[in-house]
């Protein structure tokens, strides 16, 4: 009979993992001893944040349950993160933590941590798997949970005695999760013509289409419903590629940083059908005023995200594909001709722009080229900031999965991982991180992996100086007092002055990217940054191009926190 | 308003932490819980009562009806339900006065379940509002000693 940790071994192989990211330690010997033979692909990350913004970065790329493997105590807490990011943007993932033999649980071991109960509020489901004869169904279930309804990360804490036990009863727990439990995907067909009804009748209909059309694969019948009944389209930020923004029916991305004709179409709809997304707070902006004069419809997944913080009048809880699969036959083609004709005024009277004839760098410019040079073909990755929201707004996303970014928790450090894991998913394709100076620096190290693994992709740090969204935010509504959100010398506070006497800017990012195998570029002018780009796409390994921008650039438009959507700024007066 | 949530669930460790922790996890104060199997061992049936703002706890019955080892949940406040709550109660009760006892607890339907030298054990089944109304008179003779179970509830038929 087979041990624990060739249990786990086949079940990984049953699910059709083929990669897993991770790092070792005493707990998990036994499932490494496994590994050593088994047909995975196995990175060794330098962080376990690492590894499960990996397996994080692998799962949004590929739509594959990404897979990670740590150890107990400080390598299963250095997960917390990762999880939390992933739960918070509903992506299926799985993580596997060792746990100090079973008789010496809550004793305070060695590097003992209560795995379980630290991760219970960030995971989707969580075991702490008691017999090694509930391995394999444990293993099997899990898969399944991170997968289906809305997804999101299940970790399994396997101590270390059950790894080196050997099955006694191989099917003595066959059970896989209850019926019953599984959510309704198809949809009620009366609701579902009731939505057709109201689409019909509406005069100003919008679609507000969110991560959940991603998550759910639905990209095809969003646009073909779009399309044939002619409703304008504007996507949150996790949406971003459910639709494509090269469409005149796109209104871009809504919300805080949303474009103009997007927030301003949410306030005129008479019919908002939000499909896949939750209503957060960063697109709703004052939730009484939001689409104030909108029959509002969702459409969803998840039954607590119905009426969770807007009211809805018309809810279809269901599997996007299918409801839309249903939806489209019942809806007519109209031409709206008047709410059109609204929408395309607003765009041309308020499209994404900055100060195109600057002379110093801009980050938007950057952004600008780098869509130019891929052609719109690149997988983009964000780190979370000021850059975050112009890769919203000066790339144009045409297909699903071609951007990720942590939404929901707005994790800083995400996005050279992220990258990594999805171009270890996705070898062929080609992989961008766009990061912050502020946010690179919280997981560089991830660099050689993506050096070792031969993962080409391009990292280029939007180097501003500062933490660049905290000091817009500062300068906005905190008297431009940037407490801590200096990285340079000037304008610190003075109880943050720099002692030492290093003239200049730390780190240095060339250095550093070539220090850790990768190659190094850094631009401040406007003509060097497409040859750069051109070079860097040509060199097949990881490169990172330091981008010397301004530094005290702003984001705009912005709905400032708590005022309607009908109140953006759209630039410092 | 006070809420009174059944929840049907996998008899596991780990479930009670998950679903106290989807409710203290907001704030809100848990004002009595019960937990016992049923008559598949494999499940449990908790009663849990809460005060709350009616929107917010029905996403939380919404929440907890989503997790994996909870097998049902259901708000029964405003629904036809049955509710019992069993409380044991030591009451001073020297010899002078314990026929006042015993015969305030018969009025009740309670029980004289110890009799001790200085005070006697009552126990008494009942809802809510009985229960509270045996407490507020037995209180003058002086309360040593109080345990509840919480209210557990089934849903009626109709
Ligand atoms: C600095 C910063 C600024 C931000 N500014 C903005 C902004 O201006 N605008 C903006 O939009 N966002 C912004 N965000 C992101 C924001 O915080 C949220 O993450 C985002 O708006 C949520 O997107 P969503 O509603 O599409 O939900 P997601 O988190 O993607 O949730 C998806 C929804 O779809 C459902 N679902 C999943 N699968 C299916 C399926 N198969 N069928 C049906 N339903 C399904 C889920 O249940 C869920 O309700 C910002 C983030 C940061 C860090
Ligand atoms: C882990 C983490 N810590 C803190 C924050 C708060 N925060 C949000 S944006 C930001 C600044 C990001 O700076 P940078 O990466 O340089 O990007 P920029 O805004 O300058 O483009 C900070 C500190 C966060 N989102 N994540």
């Amino acid at each position: 009979m087979k041990t624990g940790a060739a249990c786990v071994i086949d079940g990984l192989k049953k699910a059709g993992v083929k990669t897993i990211f991770g790092i070792p330690g005493g707990q998990v010997l036994d499932l490494f001893a496994a590994l050593y033979h088994a047909p995975f692909e196995f990175i060794l990350t330098r962080h376990e944040q690492g590894a499960t913004h990996m397996a994080d970065g692998y799962s949004r790329a590929t739509g594959k349950v990404g897979c990670c493997l740590v150890t107990s105590g400080p390598g299963a807490t250095n997960t917390v993160t990762g999880l939390a990011t992933a739960y918070m943007d509903g992506i299926p993932m799985v993580c596997i933590s060792g746990q100090v033999p079973s008789h010496m649980i809550g004793n305070d071991a060695f590097q003992e941590a209560d795995t379980t109960g630290i991760t219970r509020p960030v995971t989707k489901h969580n075991y702490l798997v008691k017999s090694v004869n509930d391995l394999p169904r444990i293993i099997a279930e899990a898969f399944q949970i991170a997968a289906s309804g809305k997804p999101g990360p299940v970790l399994i804490d396997i101590p270390k005695d059950v790894q080196r036990a050997t099955m006694t009863d191989a099917g003595a727990t066959r059970q896989v999760i209850r019926q019953g439990k599984q959510p309704d995907l198809k949809g009620d067909p009366r609701r579902i013509r009731a939505l057709a009804d109201a689409i019909n009748k509406a005069q100003r209909p919008l679609l507000y289409v969110g991560g959940g059309v991603i998550a759910g694969d639905a990209a095809r019948e969003l646009t073909a419903l779009a399309r044939k009944a002619g409703i304008p389209v504007t996507t949150t930020l996790m949406g971003l590629g459910a639709f494509p923004e090269t469409d005149p029916l796109a209104l871009r991305m809504l919300g805080m940083h949303g474009s103009v004709p997007a927030n301003k179409a949410v306030s005129e709809c008479d019919l908002l059908i939000a499909v896949g997304a939750r209503f957060d707070d960063r697109v709703t902006g004052k939730i009484s005023e939001f689409a104030p004069k909108a029959i509002k419809a969702h459409i969803d997944i998840d039954p607590s995200a119905i009426d969770k913080s807007v009211r809805t009048h018309i809810a279809v809880l269901g599997h996007v594909r299918h409801v839309l699969k249903a939806l489209t036959p019942q809806v007519r083609a109209i031409r709206r001709t008047p709410w059109l004709r609204q929408i395309h005024a607003w765009q041309k009277a308020y499209p994404l722009t900055y100060e195109r004839n600057a002379s110093d760098l801009l980050p938007q410019f950057v952004i600008e080229q780098v869509d130019a040079v891929t052609r719109g073909n690149a997988i983009i990755v964000t780190d979370v900031g000021q850059h975050q929201m112009w890769a919203t707004h000066f790339f144009r996303y045409t297909r699903p999965r071609t951007f990720l970014s942590s939404g929901g928790l707005g994790t800083m450090g995400y996005g050279l991982p992220a990258a990594i894991g999805a171009q270890a998913g996705l070898r062929d394709r080609t992989v961008i991180t766009l990061a912050g100076d502020g946010s690179i620096q919280m997981n560089f190290q991830e660099l050689v992996v993506a050096v070792e693994h031969d993962l080409p992709v391009k990292v280029i740090i939007l180097n501003n100086g500062c933490l660049g969204m905290v000091r817009q935010w500062q300068e906005m509504f905190y008297k431009s007092e940037y407490s801590a959100s200096q990285l340079g010398q000037s304008g610190r506070a003075k109880n943050e002055r720099i002692r030492s006497t290093t003239n200049g800017y730390l780190p240095d990012f060339v250095k550093m990217a070539e220090a850790h195998g990768a190659v190094g570029m850094r631009v401040s002018k406007n003509r060097e940054v497409q040859p750069a780009l051109r070079k860097a796409l040509a060199i097949h390994r990881p490169v990172v191009i330091e981008c010397i921008v301004r530094p005290d650039e702003n984001v705009y438009p912005m709905v400032p926190p708590g005022a309607s959507l009908n109140e953006m700024i759209h630039s410092m007066a | 308003m006070k809420h009174v949530i059944t929840a049907l669930v996998e008899n596991q460790p780990g479930v009670l932490a998950r679903v106290v922790g989807l409710i203290s996890g907001r704030g809100y104060n848990i004002e009595s819980l019960n937990v016992a199997p049923t008559q598949d061992p494999n499940m449990s049936r908790m009663t849990i009562k809460v005060p709350g703002d009616d929107h917010v706890l029905e996403q939380v019955t919404r929440q907890l009806n989503k997790l994996v080892d909870v097998i049902r949940v259901s708000d029964l406040t405003g629904r036809r339900h049955l509710s019992r709550e069993l409380v044991l109660v030591d009451v001073l009760a020297p010899a002078a006065k314990r026929a006042e006892v015993v015969q305030l607890a018969a009025l009740f339907g309670a029980r004289v379940a110890s009799v001790q030298v200085r005070s006697v054990t009552l126990e008494m089944v009942g809802d809510e509002d009985t229960i509270s109304n045996l407490l507020t008179l037995l209180k003058p003779h002086g309360i040593q000693d109080i345990a509840r179970t919480g209210e557990i509830a089934v849903a009626r038929g109709g």
